[in-house]
């Protein structure tokens, strides 16, 4: 895209009415993919220009310490709920977790799960870069999570959802499949790239549970409820051309002993619906890339 | 477009384990197990006693310090209401449930309200340092000189009005330096409870142990930062009990529940009855074992 450019132009305008029919298989309408995010936040980051990491200075003991209870309590709990009802996990990974907590990142790779980058940390973010800086995160994010699980990432979410103007025709230049970045949809599309091909997978910042319990503060039933909602609804759609649904999560808010309950019950009522299809986001994409071209 | 340094994209303390050296990582679920004397969850009730003075100071505002300019009448005595009437009430509460508490204390409330600390005593209640008063934050901006004596003279005044040393510290907002750890190591502390990093007690690379109290089970953040009703906290905490107790039986091991109290918020009329329900059923429940922070983190020790 155009540096400054008042449209980005990052795709065309599709309707949502009258699409070509999307299908899932085994006729199913939702394809429903659960996205944790494995995540470091350092204690002491380097100040960028443009955002401050904590509300106080380092250490800022409740925010670092609330995101760690992923890496020492919550993440188990969250992935044994999902692995108990069929859900695997697409994971966006602060790439550094691979050294800092590898036992995390080992769980994830053991229960089959797929990985995309989330950056190297929660705590660096994009705004500014130079080409050549954004390259190294950009390389250094497909190396680490090959080393560490064998796996060549297809996605990316960008750390703390931050970009450059670049960003996404780097991803296509990589051999990238898809972003996480772009929230203008319900079904899987096509970004506008310089070079090769770039999908848009539906993410979530509606029904994030971080935007749940710190946005819209719902209680862990009522987000619960809002995620059967969501999934009913969509299910419906995607009678006429399959929709997708992501629940975006973080341990250290759904792992907390007042909410995994309540989840737990959302997630059994979507996998005991028979219109869902569990998968992940790298399946989801090549189900769709082999219907559009 | 102004672009960053070299360095900013460079990660001297990439490593294993974490970046910086205050604790070392474990899993919670892979520990041996901890039992407790009774029950399986030990609850844990941590009720705040705060005194706001009119002028905020410190090198951040308190929560639920100072809004409008001064004097500020509404919330000064807004607050104060806590420590005149609600804290009677959880007093009221807990002695009805038959349960002892855990009072986070500014010193000055110890000075200015020996009657309530007296009945706090008297219930058999355990008190622990929570600073001088609600302008006693702290933060790396303060300077460890300064922090030291602070943190010295909230002993201090509290051993001397309570007539006894806390064992356990609670941070206001839970905010620390590099240097807290240490300071309250040094002052003889046993515990604090600013981090939200576990579920069990765990043990700082200094010694110093932390008893982790769940800020979002705050009536503070469920009930005024997310303006859920008082029923809406008490569904939630039943939630979380259930699932402890739950994970306690399938994993075996004890699991602690902590449940953080403010008198000027939960000690209202029209909502003590979501607390008074909720120690009704937990007692009821034969997992439980209400235990103060002194005795959770006494038998935590016991089976290190």
């Amino acid at each position: 895209m155009q540096e400054g450019a008042p449209d980005p132009g990052l795709y065309d305008y599709h309707p949502y009415e009258g699409r070509a029919k999307i299908e899932w298989p085994g006729g199913k309408t939702c394809a429903v993919w659960v996205a944790p995010n494995l995540e470091y936040y350092e204690i002491d980051p380097p100040i960028h220009p443009k955002r401050t990491p904590w509300p106080h200075p380092a250490p800022s003991v409740v925010g670092y310490s609330h995101r760690d209870h992923s890496n020492r309590v919550s993440h188990w709990r969250m992935a044994e709920v999902m692995t108990r009802h069929g859900f695997p996990g697409s994971v966006s990974l602060s790439v550094a977790l691979c050294q800092h907590h590898p036992e995390v990142v080992a769980d994830a790779a053991a229960r089959g799960w797929e990985f995309f980058s989330h950056g190297i940390y929660n705590t660096r973010y994009s705004y500014d870069m130079t080409e050549a800086q954004e390259r190294a995160i950009i390389e250094d994010s497909i190396d680490t999570v090959q080393k560490a699980t064998g796996q060549r990432i297809r996605g990316w979410l960008a750390p703390a959802l931050t970009h450059t103007p670049r960003t996404l025709d780097l991803l296509a230049e990589y051999g990238f499949d898809y972003t996480c970045d772009l929230y203008h949809d319900d079904q899987v599309q096509e970004v506008k790239v310089a070079s090769g091909k770039l999908a848009s997978i539906p993410y979530s910042l509606e029904v994030n549970d971080h935007y749940g319990f710190f946005v819209y503060n719902m209680s862990g039933r009522e987000y619960a409820e809002t995620l059967v909602k969501q999934y009913e609804r969509l299910a419906s759609e995607g009678e006429k051309s399959g929709t997708v649904m992501c629940i975006p999560l973080h341990a250290y808010l759904i792992g907390q002993p007042h909410r995994i309950g309540p989840f737990e019950e959302a997630l059994e009522h979507i996998a005991k619906d028979g219109r869902a299809w569990l998968a992940t986001a790298g399946e989801i994409v090549d189900a769709w890339r082999a219907q559009v071209a | 477009m102004s672009t960053l340094p070299d360095s900013y994209t460079q990660y001297p303390k990439r490593r294993e384990g974490y970046d910086h050296d205050l604790y070392e990582w474990s899993n919670l679920h892979e520990r041996p197990a901890v039992t407790w004397p009774k029950g399986s969850v030990a609850v844990w009730l941590c009720v705040s006693l705060e005194w706001f003075p009119i002028v905020p100071g410190g090198p951040f505002k308190a929560p639920g310090h100072m809004v409008t300019p001064y004097p500020d009448y509404r919330h000064y005595t807004a607050r104060d209401y806590g420590n005149r009437v609600g804290a009677w009430r959880m007093l009221e509460a807990f002695e009805k449930a038959g349960v002892k508490a855990s009072f986070a204390t500014n010193a000055a409330i110890a000075e200015r309200y020996p009657e309530l600390i007296a009945a706090v005593q008297a219930g058999g209640h355990e008190i622990i340092a929570h600073s001088t008063d609600m302008n006693g934050t702290i933060d790396a901006s303060l300077g460890e000189e300064a922090e030291r004596a602070l943190i010295g003279d909230a002993m201090a005044r509290l051993e001397t009005a309570t007539g006894a040393r806390p064992k356990g510290w609670l941070s206001i907002a839970r905010q620390q330096s590099f240097a807290t750890l240490d300071i309250l190591k040094a002052e003889g502390l046993t515990y604090c409870c600013d981090w939200v990093n576990d579920e069990m007690p765990y043990r700082f690379s200094n010694g110093l142990v932390d008893l982790p109290l769940n800020h979002e089970l705050s009536d503070r953040q469920i009930v005024t930062v997310q303006q859920k009703s008082a029923d809406s906290w008490g569904e939630s905490l039943r939630d979380a009990f259930d699932w402890l107790a739950r994970e306690a039986k399938e994993k075996g091991g004890g699991r602690m529940l902590p449940v953080h109290l403010t008198p000027y918020i939960m000690g209202l009329p029209y909502r003590i009855h979501a607390l008074e329900a909720l120690l009704a059923d937990l007692a009821g429940r034969e997992e439980t074992w209400f235990a103060r922070g002194e005795d959770i983190v006494a038998c935590w020790e016991s089976q290190q």
